[in-house]
Protein backbone atom coordinates (compact mmCIF):
# COMPACT_ATOMS: atom_id res chain seq x y z
CA UNK A 1 0.00 0.00 0.00
CA UNK A 2 1.31 3.25 -0.83
CA UNK A 3 0.89 6.18 1.08
CA UNK A 4 -0.82 9.57 -1.38
CA UNK A 5 1.89 11.87 -1.59
CA UNK A 6 -0.03 14.98 0.33
CA UNK A 7 -1.44 17.78 -1.65
CA UNK A 8 0.69 20.30 -2.05
CA UNK A 9 -0.53 23.48 0.23
CA UNK A 10 -0.25 27.16 -0.93
CA UNK A 11 -2.31 29.48 1.29
CA UNK A 12 -3.14 32.79 -1.24
CA UNK A 13 -3.82 36.03 0.66
CA UNK A 14 -7.57 36.96 0.41
CA UNK A 15 -8.21 39.04 -2.48
CA UNK A 16 -10.29 43.26 -1.86
CA UNK A 17 -13.05 41.91 -4.04
CA UNK A 18 -14.46 38.59 -2.70
CA UNK A 19 -16.37 38.08 -5.78
CA UNK A 20 -14.49 36.07 -8.66
CA UNK A 21 -16.33 37.68 -11.60
CA UNK A 22 -16.82 41.23 -10.13
CA UNK A 23 -12.70 41.15 -9.22
CA UNK A 24 -12.14 39.98 -12.97
CA UNK A 25 -14.72 42.64 -14.55
CA UNK A 26 -13.12 45.49 -12.77
CA UNK A 27 -9.44 44.42 -13.66
CA UNK A 28 -11.02 43.98 -17.53
CA UNK A 29 -12.93 47.59 -17.23
CA UNK A 30 -9.71 49.77 -15.86
CA UNK A 31 -7.48 48.15 -18.81
CA UNK A 32 -9.88 48.80 -21.49
CA UNK A 33 -10.64 52.47 -19.90
CA UNK A 34 -7.04 52.99 -19.70
CA UNK A 35 -6.38 52.44 -23.01
CA UNK A 36 -9.20 54.20 -24.34
CA UNK A 37 -8.07 56.83 -22.24
CA UNK A 38 -4.33 57.13 -23.61
CA UNK A 39 -5.31 56.44 -26.80
CA UNK A 40 -7.75 59.70 -26.91
CA UNK A 41 -5.47 61.78 -24.84
CA UNK A 42 -3.64 63.87 -27.32
CA UNK A 43 -0.20 65.59 -26.02
CA UNK A 44 2.32 67.59 -28.06
CA UNK A 45 5.24 65.96 -26.97
CA UNK A 46 7.53 68.45 -28.88
CA UNK A 47 6.20 70.97 -26.54
CA UNK A 48 6.56 69.14 -23.56
CA UNK A 49 10.14 68.88 -25.25
CA UNK A 50 10.40 72.46 -25.47
CA UNK A 51 8.71 73.08 -22.30
CA UNK A 52 11.70 71.03 -20.00
CA UNK A 53 14.06 73.66 -19.66
CA UNK A 54 11.72 76.17 -18.44
CA UNK A 55 10.73 73.66 -15.82
CA UNK A 56 14.39 73.57 -15.08
CA UNK A 57 14.82 77.07 -15.21
CA UNK A 58 11.31 77.33 -12.46
CA UNK A 59 12.57 74.79 -10.72
CA UNK A 60 15.91 76.50 -10.24
CA UNK A 61 14.06 79.60 -9.75
CA UNK A 62 13.48 77.99 -5.82
CA UNK A 63 17.14 78.32 -5.60
CA UNK A 64 17.38 80.73 -4.16
CA UNK A 65 13.49 82.23 -4.22
CA UNK A 66 13.23 86.43 -4.92
CA UNK A 67 11.36 87.36 -2.25
CA UNK A 68 12.75 91.44 -2.75
CA UNK A 69 11.88 92.28 -6.24
CA UNK A 70 8.03 92.15 -5.62
CA UNK A 71 8.04 92.44 -2.05
CA UNK A 72 5.76 95.06 -2.30
CA UNK A 73 2.68 93.04 -4.32
CA UNK A 74 3.99 90.12 -2.23
CA UNK A 75 2.47 91.84 1.05
CA UNK A 76 -0.44 93.38 -0.17
CA UNK A 77 -1.74 90.02 -2.34
CA UNK A 78 -0.92 88.40 1.14
CA UNK A 79 -2.90 90.51 3.57
CA UNK A 80 -5.91 91.15 0.96
CA UNK A 81 -5.91 87.09 1.46
CA UNK A 82 -5.83 86.97 4.77
CA UNK A 83 -8.57 89.68 5.22
CA UNK A 84 -10.78 87.92 2.72
CA UNK A 85 -9.93 84.64 4.50
CA UNK A 86 -11.40 86.44 8.14
CA UNK A 87 -14.59 87.84 6.68
CA UNK A 88 -15.40 85.00 4.36
CA UNK A 89 -14.89 82.51 7.28
CA UNK A 90 -17.03 84.73 9.91
CA UNK A 91 -19.87 85.45 7.55
CA UNK A 92 -19.89 81.68 5.84
CA UNK A 93 -20.29 80.10 9.58
CA UNK A 94 -22.81 83.05 10.54
CA UNK A 95 -24.71 82.22 7.85
CA UNK A 96 -24.16 78.97 7.55
CA UNK A 97 -25.63 78.35 11.39
CA UNK A 98 -29.46 78.88 10.27
CA UNK A 99 -28.81 76.77 7.30
CA UNK A 100 -27.50 74.10 9.00
CA UNK A 101 -29.86 74.24 11.75
CA UNK A 102 -32.45 73.97 9.46
CA UNK A 103 -30.97 70.99 7.79
CA UNK A 104 -31.22 68.74 10.61
CA UNK A 105 -34.05 66.11 10.49
CA UNK A 106 -34.09 65.27 14.21
CA UNK A 107 -35.08 69.30 14.79
CA UNK A 108 -36.50 70.94 11.47
CA UNK A 109 -39.56 70.67 10.69
CA UNK A 110 -39.67 68.88 6.88
CA UNK A 111 -40.17 71.98 4.60
CA UNK A 112 -37.13 73.93 6.25
CA UNK A 113 -35.57 70.52 6.35
CA UNK A 114 -36.13 70.26 2.07
CA UNK A 115 -35.28 73.85 2.23
CA UNK A 116 -32.05 74.04 3.76
CA UNK A 117 -30.87 70.55 2.31
CA UNK A 118 -31.16 72.19 -1.40
CA UNK A 119 -29.11 75.37 -0.16
CA UNK A 120 -26.33 73.26 0.59
CA UNK A 121 -26.59 71.32 -2.40
CA UNK A 122 -26.34 74.01 -4.36
CA UNK A 123 -23.94 75.69 -2.36
CA UNK A 124 -21.63 72.43 -2.73
CA UNK A 125 -21.79 71.55 -6.73
CA UNK A 126 -20.00 74.54 -8.13
CA UNK A 127 -16.39 75.15 -7.65
CA UNK A 128 -15.07 78.34 -5.80
CA UNK A 129 -13.84 78.97 -9.31
CA UNK A 130 -16.88 79.38 -10.95
CA UNK A 131 -18.65 81.29 -8.37
CA UNK A 132 -15.67 83.83 -8.31
CA UNK A 133 -16.07 84.23 -11.85
CA UNK A 134 -19.58 85.51 -11.66
CA UNK A 135 -19.13 87.07 -8.71
CA UNK A 136 -16.24 89.14 -10.24
CA UNK A 137 -18.36 89.86 -13.39
CA UNK A 138 -20.85 91.11 -10.91
CA UNK A 139 -19.40 92.76 -8.04
CA UNK A 140 -15.91 94.22 -10.02
CA UNK A 141 -12.70 93.28 -9.44
CA UNK A 142 -11.06 92.38 -6.08
CA UNK A 143 -11.50 90.88 -2.70
CA UNK A 144 -14.66 91.81 -2.37
CA UNK A 145 -15.82 89.25 -5.05
CA UNK A 146 -13.35 87.09 -3.66
CA UNK A 147 -14.75 87.30 0.03
CA UNK A 148 -18.49 86.63 -1.24
CA UNK A 149 -17.19 83.27 -2.99
CA UNK A 150 -15.46 81.73 0.35
CA UNK A 151 -18.57 83.20 2.01
CA UNK A 152 -20.96 81.26 -0.03
CA UNK A 153 -18.29 77.69 -0.22
CA UNK A 154 -18.07 78.28 3.48
CA UNK A 155 -21.98 77.72 3.54
CA UNK A 156 -22.11 74.37 1.72
CA UNK A 157 -19.27 73.00 3.94
CA UNK A 158 -19.79 74.41 7.27
CA UNK A 159 -23.44 73.55 7.17
CA UNK A 160 -23.71 70.57 5.98
CA UNK A 161 -21.28 69.14 8.79
CA UNK A 162 -23.16 70.92 11.17
CA UNK A 163 -26.48 69.73 9.94
CA UNK A 164 -25.18 65.84 10.30
CA UNK A 165 -23.00 66.61 13.55
CA UNK A 166 -26.76 67.88 14.76
CA UNK A 167 -28.26 64.61 13.77
CA UNK A 168 -25.88 62.73 15.27
CA UNK A 169 -26.35 64.22 18.73
CA UNK A 170 -27.61 62.28 21.70
CA UNK A 171 -31.40 62.85 22.22
CA UNK A 172 -31.64 62.74 25.62
CA UNK A 173 -29.77 65.70 26.53
CA UNK A 174 -32.00 67.88 24.53
CA UNK A 175 -35.18 66.10 25.54
CA UNK A 176 -34.01 66.71 29.44
CA UNK A 177 -33.68 70.63 28.59
CA UNK A 178 -36.99 70.63 26.88
CA UNK A 179 -38.79 68.92 29.46
CA UNK A 180 -37.55 72.19 31.75
CA UNK A 181 -40.18 74.01 29.88
CA UNK A 182 -37.63 75.89 27.71
CA UNK A 183 -38.54 78.16 25.01
CA UNK A 184 -37.21 77.04 21.01
CA UNK A 185 -34.40 79.50 21.19
CA UNK A 186 -33.36 77.99 24.87
CA UNK A 187 -33.67 74.59 23.90
CA UNK A 188 -30.80 75.18 21.12
CA UNK A 189 -29.12 77.09 23.17
CA UNK A 190 -28.68 74.67 26.31
CA UNK A 191 -29.62 71.61 24.52
CA UNK A 192 -28.06 71.33 21.26
CA UNK A 193 -25.47 73.73 20.86
CA UNK A 194 -23.25 72.60 23.86
CA UNK A 195 -22.98 69.27 22.23
CA UNK A 196 -21.56 70.24 18.82
CA UNK A 197 -19.65 73.27 19.92
CA UNK A 198 -15.82 71.68 20.13
CA UNK A 199 -16.25 69.81 17.21
CA UNK A 200 -17.93 72.70 14.98
CA UNK A 201 -15.32 75.15 16.94
CA UNK A 202 -12.53 72.58 15.09
CA UNK A 203 -14.26 72.88 11.92
CA UNK A 204 -14.16 76.51 12.28
CA UNK A 205 -10.94 76.54 12.61
CA UNK A 206 -10.57 74.10 9.85
CA UNK A 207 -12.84 76.16 7.57
CA UNK A 208 -10.18 79.42 8.07
CA UNK A 209 -7.30 77.18 6.68
CA UNK A 210 -9.32 76.09 3.68
CA UNK A 211 -10.33 79.39 2.95
CA UNK A 212 -7.01 80.91 2.91
CA UNK A 213 -5.73 78.16 0.84
CA UNK A 214 -8.93 78.64 -1.93
CA UNK A 215 -8.65 83.02 -1.26
CA UNK A 216 -5.41 81.93 -3.98
CA UNK A 217 -7.27 80.43 -6.16
CA UNK A 218 -10.06 83.53 -7.19
CA UNK A 219 -7.42 85.86 -7.66
CA UNK A 220 -6.63 84.00 -10.70
CA UNK A 221 -9.54 84.48 -12.17
CA UNK A 222 -10.37 88.69 -10.52
CA UNK A 223 -10.97 87.95 -6.93
CA UNK A 224 -8.19 89.70 -5.23
CA UNK A 225 -5.91 88.23 -2.68
CA UNK A 226 -2.62 86.72 -3.25
CA UNK A 227 -3.55 84.82 -7.07
CA UNK A 228 -3.68 87.83 -8.75
CA UNK A 229 0.13 88.29 -7.55
CA UNK A 230 0.81 84.97 -8.74
CA UNK A 231 -0.98 85.08 -12.09
CA UNK A 232 1.24 88.14 -12.54
CA UNK A 233 4.47 86.51 -11.91
CA UNK A 234 3.60 83.61 -14.06
CA UNK A 235 2.41 85.79 -16.91
CA UNK A 236 5.64 87.89 -16.72
CA UNK A 237 8.03 84.53 -16.65
CA UNK A 238 9.11 85.78 -13.32
CA UNK A 239 9.59 82.23 -11.77
CA UNK A 240 11.72 83.44 -9.06
CA UNK A 241 8.84 85.42 -7.66
CA UNK A 242 6.33 83.46 -8.26
CA UNK A 243 8.62 80.83 -6.16
CA UNK A 244 8.85 83.61 -3.37
CA UNK A 245 5.15 83.77 -3.68
CA UNK A 246 4.37 80.09 -3.50
CA UNK A 247 6.69 79.59 -0.52
CA UNK A 248 4.78 82.13 1.38
CA UNK A 249 1.94 80.20 0.76
CA UNK A 250 2.84 77.28 2.07
CA UNK A 251 4.69 78.75 5.46
CA UNK A 252 1.13 80.26 6.20
CA UNK A 253 -0.74 77.11 5.33
CA UNK A 254 1.92 75.10 7.36
CA UNK A 255 1.36 77.74 10.34
CA UNK A 256 -2.45 77.79 10.16
CA UNK A 257 -2.22 73.86 10.24
CA UNK A 258 -0.33 73.64 13.38
CA UNK A 259 -1.98 76.37 15.55
CA UNK A 260 -5.11 75.26 14.39
CA UNK A 261 -4.42 71.25 15.20
CA UNK A 262 -2.43 73.15 18.74
CA UNK A 263 -5.98 75.18 18.96
CA UNK A 264 -8.26 72.22 18.79
CA UNK A 265 -6.47 69.79 21.24
CA UNK A 266 -6.43 72.61 23.69
CA UNK A 267 -10.57 73.16 23.36
CA UNK A 268 -11.40 69.21 23.31
CA UNK B 1 -19.16 72.15 40.56
CA UNK B 2 -22.63 74.32 39.55
CA UNK B 3 -21.81 78.32 40.05
CA UNK B 4 -24.63 80.08 41.57
CA UNK B 5 -24.87 83.53 42.13
CA UNK B 6 -26.94 85.01 44.83
CA UNK B 7 -29.21 87.78 43.85
CA UNK B 8 -31.26 89.42 46.90
CA UNK B 9 -30.75 86.18 49.04
CA UNK B 10 -32.00 83.92 45.84
CA UNK B 11 -29.63 81.82 44.23
CA UNK B 12 -29.52 81.82 40.62
CA UNK B 13 -27.92 78.81 38.09
CA UNK B 14 -25.52 80.38 35.89
CA UNK B 15 -23.95 78.64 32.83
CA UNK B 16 -19.82 79.90 33.59
CA UNK B 17 -18.16 81.11 37.07
CA UNK B 18 -17.33 85.00 35.94
CA UNK B 19 -14.12 84.24 34.79
CA UNK B 20 -14.87 81.94 32.19
CA UNK B 21 -17.33 84.48 31.26
CA UNK B 22 -15.05 87.27 30.58
CA UNK B 23 -12.47 85.13 28.84
CA UNK B 24 -15.05 84.47 26.69
CA UNK B 25 -16.37 88.17 26.48
CA UNK B 26 -12.38 89.31 25.26
CA UNK B 27 -12.18 86.57 23.05
CA UNK B 28 -15.89 87.59 21.41
CA UNK B 29 -14.46 90.95 21.51
CA UNK B 30 -11.18 90.09 20.18
CA UNK B 31 -13.29 88.17 17.08
CA UNK B 32 -15.22 90.80 16.14
CA UNK B 33 -12.69 94.03 15.98
CA UNK B 34 -10.61 91.68 13.83
CA UNK B 35 -13.69 91.19 11.26
CA UNK B 36 -14.76 95.08 11.23
CA UNK B 37 -11.22 96.07 10.71
CA UNK B 38 -10.40 93.35 7.79
CA UNK B 39 -13.89 94.03 6.23
CA UNK B 40 -13.34 97.83 6.15
CA UNK B 41 -9.90 97.35 4.10
CA UNK B 42 -11.79 94.77 2.10
CA UNK B 43 -14.48 97.90 1.92
CA UNK B 44 -12.02 100.67 0.47
CA UNK B 45 -10.74 98.31 -1.84
CA UNK B 46 -14.45 98.21 -3.43
CA UNK B 47 -16.58 99.75 -5.63
CA UNK B 48 -19.82 100.10 -3.89
CA UNK B 49 -21.76 101.57 -6.82
CA UNK B 50 -20.83 98.16 -8.66
CA UNK B 51 -21.91 96.29 -5.69
CA UNK B 52 -25.03 97.91 -5.46
CA UNK B 53 -25.95 97.60 -9.33
CA UNK B 54 -25.37 94.10 -8.45
CA UNK B 55 -29.11 92.35 -7.96
CA UNK B 56 -29.65 94.41 -12.00
CA UNK B 57 -26.97 92.66 -13.18
CA UNK B 58 -27.40 89.10 -11.76
CA UNK B 59 -31.06 89.52 -13.22
CA UNK B 60 -29.77 90.43 -16.33
CA UNK B 61 -27.11 87.91 -17.17
CA UNK B 62 -30.12 85.08 -15.82
CA UNK B 63 -31.86 86.57 -18.29
CA UNK B 64 -29.55 86.05 -21.13
CA UNK B 65 -28.52 82.63 -19.49
CA UNK B 66 -32.34 81.36 -20.17
CA UNK B 67 -32.60 78.51 -21.94
CA UNK B 68 -29.82 77.03 -22.25
CA UNK B 69 -28.15 76.26 -25.99
CA UNK B 70 -29.18 72.62 -25.81
CA UNK B 71 -28.09 71.83 -28.96
CA UNK B 72 -24.34 72.76 -28.17
CA UNK B 73 -24.10 69.48 -25.99
CA UNK B 74 -22.96 67.70 -29.10
CA UNK B 75 -19.81 70.00 -28.76
CA UNK B 76 -19.51 68.79 -24.92
CA UNK B 77 -18.99 64.66 -25.24
CA UNK B 78 -15.61 64.96 -26.10
CA UNK B 79 -14.18 67.70 -23.39
CA UNK B 80 -16.31 66.05 -20.44
CA UNK B 81 -14.25 62.29 -21.58
CA UNK B 82 -11.25 64.73 -21.52
CA UNK B 83 -11.88 66.10 -17.80
CA UNK B 84 -13.19 62.51 -16.52
CA UNK B 85 -9.39 61.39 -18.42
CA UNK B 86 -7.57 64.06 -16.30
CA UNK B 87 -9.29 63.18 -12.84
CA UNK B 88 -8.98 59.63 -13.04
CA UNK B 89 -5.47 59.52 -14.73
CA UNK B 90 -4.38 62.45 -12.24
CA UNK B 91 -5.89 60.04 -9.46
CA UNK B 92 -4.07 56.98 -10.65
CA UNK B 93 -0.78 58.96 -10.63
CA UNK B 94 -1.72 60.62 -7.44
CA UNK B 95 -1.94 56.95 -5.37
CA UNK B 96 1.34 55.65 -7.14
CA UNK B 97 3.38 58.83 -5.23
CA UNK B 98 1.41 58.86 -2.71
CA UNK B 99 2.17 54.97 -1.30
CA UNK B 100 5.68 55.63 -0.94
CA UNK B 101 5.54 59.18 0.53
CA UNK B 102 3.04 57.88 2.77
CA UNK B 103 5.31 54.95 3.79
CA UNK B 104 8.03 57.03 4.69
CA UNK B 105 5.71 59.56 6.50
CA UNK B 106 4.10 56.84 8.67
CA UNK B 107 5.52 57.15 12.39
CA UNK B 108 5.63 52.84 12.46
CA UNK B 109 7.06 52.17 8.64
CA UNK B 110 9.67 54.98 7.99
CA UNK B 111 13.17 54.01 7.44
CA UNK B 112 14.15 57.08 9.84
CA UNK B 113 12.46 59.52 12.03
CA UNK B 114 14.65 61.97 11.81
CA UNK B 115 15.83 62.39 8.44
CA UNK B 116 12.88 60.53 6.15
CA UNK B 117 9.76 61.50 7.85
CA UNK B 118 10.30 65.41 7.71
CA UNK B 119 10.57 64.82 3.84
CA UNK B 120 8.17 63.33 3.60
CA UNK B 121 5.79 65.35 5.89
CA UNK B 122 7.68 68.69 3.55
CA UNK B 123 5.88 66.69 0.30
CA UNK B 124 2.46 66.19 1.49
CA UNK B 125 1.67 69.97 3.37
CA UNK B 126 3.69 71.28 0.17
CA UNK B 127 1.61 69.51 -2.37
CA UNK B 128 -1.94 70.34 -0.12
CA UNK B 129 -0.94 73.87 0.39
CA UNK B 130 -1.08 74.62 -3.04
CA UNK B 131 -4.56 74.65 -5.17
CA UNK B 132 -4.60 71.84 -8.47
CA UNK B 133 -5.58 75.43 -10.44
CA UNK B 134 -1.86 77.00 -9.23
CA UNK B 135 -0.16 73.47 -10.51
CA UNK B 136 -2.16 73.63 -13.45
CA UNK B 137 -1.26 77.53 -14.03
CA UNK B 138 2.62 76.62 -13.47
CA UNK B 139 2.78 73.40 -15.49
CA UNK B 140 1.12 74.95 -18.30
CA UNK B 141 3.70 77.60 -18.97
CA UNK B 142 6.24 74.31 -18.81
CA UNK B 143 4.57 71.53 -20.38
CA UNK B 144 2.25 73.74 -22.53
CA UNK B 145 -1.61 74.03 -22.57
CA UNK B 146 -3.60 70.59 -22.93
CA UNK B 147 -5.03 67.38 -20.85
CA UNK B 148 -1.13 66.57 -19.81
CA UNK B 149 -0.62 69.33 -17.60
CA UNK B 150 -4.25 68.95 -15.91
CA UNK B 151 -3.24 65.18 -15.20
CA UNK B 152 0.25 66.21 -14.13
CA UNK B 153 -1.44 69.34 -11.27
CA UNK B 154 -4.13 66.76 -10.42
CA UNK B 155 -1.58 64.45 -9.60
CA UNK B 156 0.67 66.71 -7.72
CA UNK B 157 -1.93 68.03 -6.17
CA UNK B 158 -3.57 64.80 -4.83
CA UNK B 159 -0.63 63.19 -3.65
CA UNK B 160 -0.68 65.37 -0.32
CA UNK B 161 -4.01 64.48 0.32
CA UNK B 162 -4.07 60.43 -0.60
CA UNK B 163 -0.45 60.35 1.55
CA UNK B 164 -1.61 61.72 4.28
CA UNK B 165 -4.97 59.72 4.63
CA UNK B 166 -2.88 56.63 4.09
CA UNK B 167 -0.59 57.49 6.56
CA UNK B 168 -2.58 57.99 8.94
CA UNK B 169 -4.18 54.20 8.03
CA UNK B 170 -1.15 53.23 8.29
CA UNK B 171 -0.05 54.24 12.30
CA UNK B 172 -3.57 53.21 13.05
CA UNK B 173 -2.94 49.10 12.01
CA UNK B 174 -3.15 46.84 14.86
CA UNK B 175 0.70 45.99 15.51
CA UNK B 176 -0.30 42.36 16.51
CA UNK B 177 -0.28 41.16 13.41
CA UNK B 178 2.92 42.60 11.64
CA UNK B 179 4.76 41.15 14.55
CA UNK B 180 3.23 37.67 14.36
CA UNK B 181 4.29 37.75 10.35
CA UNK B 182 7.35 38.94 11.83
CA UNK B 183 7.33 35.96 14.20
CA UNK B 184 7.25 33.45 11.29
CA UNK B 185 11.17 34.65 10.40
CA UNK B 186 9.44 36.91 7.03
CA UNK B 187 11.58 38.99 5.66
CA UNK B 188 10.77 43.14 5.51
CA UNK B 189 9.55 43.12 2.06
CA UNK B 190 7.08 40.29 3.15
CA UNK B 191 6.22 41.87 6.62
CA UNK B 192 5.20 44.86 4.79
CA UNK B 193 2.62 42.80 1.91
CA UNK B 194 1.41 40.06 4.82
CA UNK B 195 1.54 42.52 7.46
CA UNK B 196 0.47 46.11 6.68
CA UNK B 197 -1.15 45.80 3.28
CA UNK B 198 -4.31 43.86 3.91
CA UNK B 199 -4.93 46.28 6.92
CA UNK B 200 -4.89 49.36 4.80
CA UNK B 201 -6.06 48.01 1.45
CA UNK B 202 -9.64 48.94 2.53
CA UNK B 203 -8.73 52.49 3.84
CA UNK B 204 -5.94 52.73 0.69
CA UNK B 205 -9.14 52.05 -1.43
CA UNK B 206 -11.33 54.41 0.38
CA UNK B 207 -9.39 57.30 -0.19
CA UNK B 208 -8.68 57.33 -3.56
CA UNK B 209 -12.50 56.95 -4.67
CA UNK B 210 -12.88 59.63 -2.59
CA UNK B 211 -10.14 61.32 -3.83
CA UNK B 212 -11.62 61.04 -7.80
CA UNK B 213 -14.63 62.02 -6.65
CA UNK B 214 -13.00 65.62 -5.92
CA UNK B 215 -11.03 65.56 -8.45
CA UNK B 216 -13.73 65.07 -10.89
CA UNK B 217 -15.00 68.66 -9.63
CA UNK B 218 -11.17 69.95 -9.21
CA UNK B 219 -10.94 68.82 -12.73
CA UNK B 220 -13.85 70.60 -14.13
CA UNK B 221 -12.18 73.90 -13.87
CA UNK B 222 -8.82 73.56 -14.50
CA UNK B 223 -9.09 74.43 -18.36
CA UNK B 224 -9.63 78.54 -17.51
CA UNK B 225 -6.03 78.02 -17.24
CA UNK B 226 -5.57 75.95 -20.36
CA UNK B 227 -5.16 72.38 -19.00
CA UNK B 228 -8.26 70.87 -20.84
CA UNK B 229 -11.35 69.61 -20.28
CA UNK B 230 -14.64 71.02 -20.06
CA UNK B 231 -12.86 74.54 -18.31
CA UNK B 232 -11.75 75.43 -21.67
CA UNK B 233 -15.13 75.14 -23.08
CA UNK B 234 -16.74 77.28 -20.36
CA UNK B 235 -13.78 79.94 -20.41
CA UNK B 236 -14.24 80.59 -24.35
CA UNK B 237 -18.00 80.57 -24.29
CA UNK B 238 -17.80 83.22 -21.34
CA UNK B 239 -15.10 85.68 -22.78
CA UNK B 240 -17.20 85.36 -25.71
CA UNK B 241 -20.44 86.41 -24.17
CA UNK B 242 -22.44 83.21 -25.00
CA UNK B 243 -24.57 82.87 -21.80
CA UNK B 244 -26.87 80.17 -23.12
CA UNK B 245 -23.91 77.78 -23.73
CA UNK B 246 -22.20 79.00 -20.42
CA UNK B 247 -25.75 77.84 -18.31
CA UNK B 248 -25.65 74.37 -19.99
CA UNK B 249 -22.07 74.06 -19.52
CA UNK B 250 -22.82 74.29 -15.73
CA UNK B 251 -26.15 72.33 -15.77
CA UNK B 252 -23.31 69.52 -17.30
CA UNK B 253 -20.78 70.16 -14.85
CA UNK B 254 -23.31 69.86 -12.18
CA UNK B 255 -24.90 66.45 -13.52
CA UNK B 256 -21.24 65.36 -13.75
CA UNK B 257 -20.09 66.17 -10.21
CA UNK B 258 -23.39 64.71 -8.72
CA UNK B 259 -23.44 61.32 -10.59
CA UNK B 260 -19.53 61.08 -9.61
CA UNK B 261 -20.75 61.85 -5.97
CA UNK B 262 -23.20 59.00 -6.41
CA UNK B 263 -20.81 56.16 -8.13
CA UNK B 264 -17.63 57.33 -4.95
CA UNK B 265 -20.16 56.87 -2.02
CA UNK B 266 -21.47 53.45 -3.74
CA UNK B 267 -18.05 52.20 -4.13
CA UNK B 268 -16.70 53.12 -0.48
CA UNK B 269 -20.12 51.95 0.76
CA UNK B 270 -19.31 48.63 -0.78
CA UNK B 271 -15.77 48.25 0.36
CA UNK B 272 -16.43 49.73 4.29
Amino acid sequence: MSIAAPAPRHWKKPPLIKRAWLRWAFGLGAALYLALAFGTTEVNWSRVWEGLPRGAQFVSAFFPPDFVKRWDEIVEGISESLWMTVVSTVVGIALSIPVGVGAARNIAPVPVYYFCRAILAVSRSFQEVILAIFFVKLFGFGPFAGAVTLSLATIGFYGKLLAEDIEDMDAAQAEAVRATGASWLQWINFGVQPQVMPRMIGLGLYRLDINFRESAVVGIVGGGGIGATLDTAFERYEFDSAAAILLVIIVIVMLAEYSSGYLRRGLQ
Amino acid sequence: MMTVAVKGGTKIWQRRDRNAQLAIWASWLVAIVLFVYCFQLISEKTIWAFVWDAPAQAGDLAARMIPPDWGYIRQLGRPIWDTMNIATLGTVVAIFLAVPVAYCAARNTTPSVTLVRPVALFIIVASRSINSLIWALMLVTIVGPGVLAGIIAIGLRSIGFCAKLLYEAIEEIDEAQVEAVRSTGATGAQVTVFGIVPQVLPAFAGISVFRWDINIRESTVLGLVGAGGIGLELNAAITQLYWTQVSLILLVIIATVIVSEWVSAKVRHAII
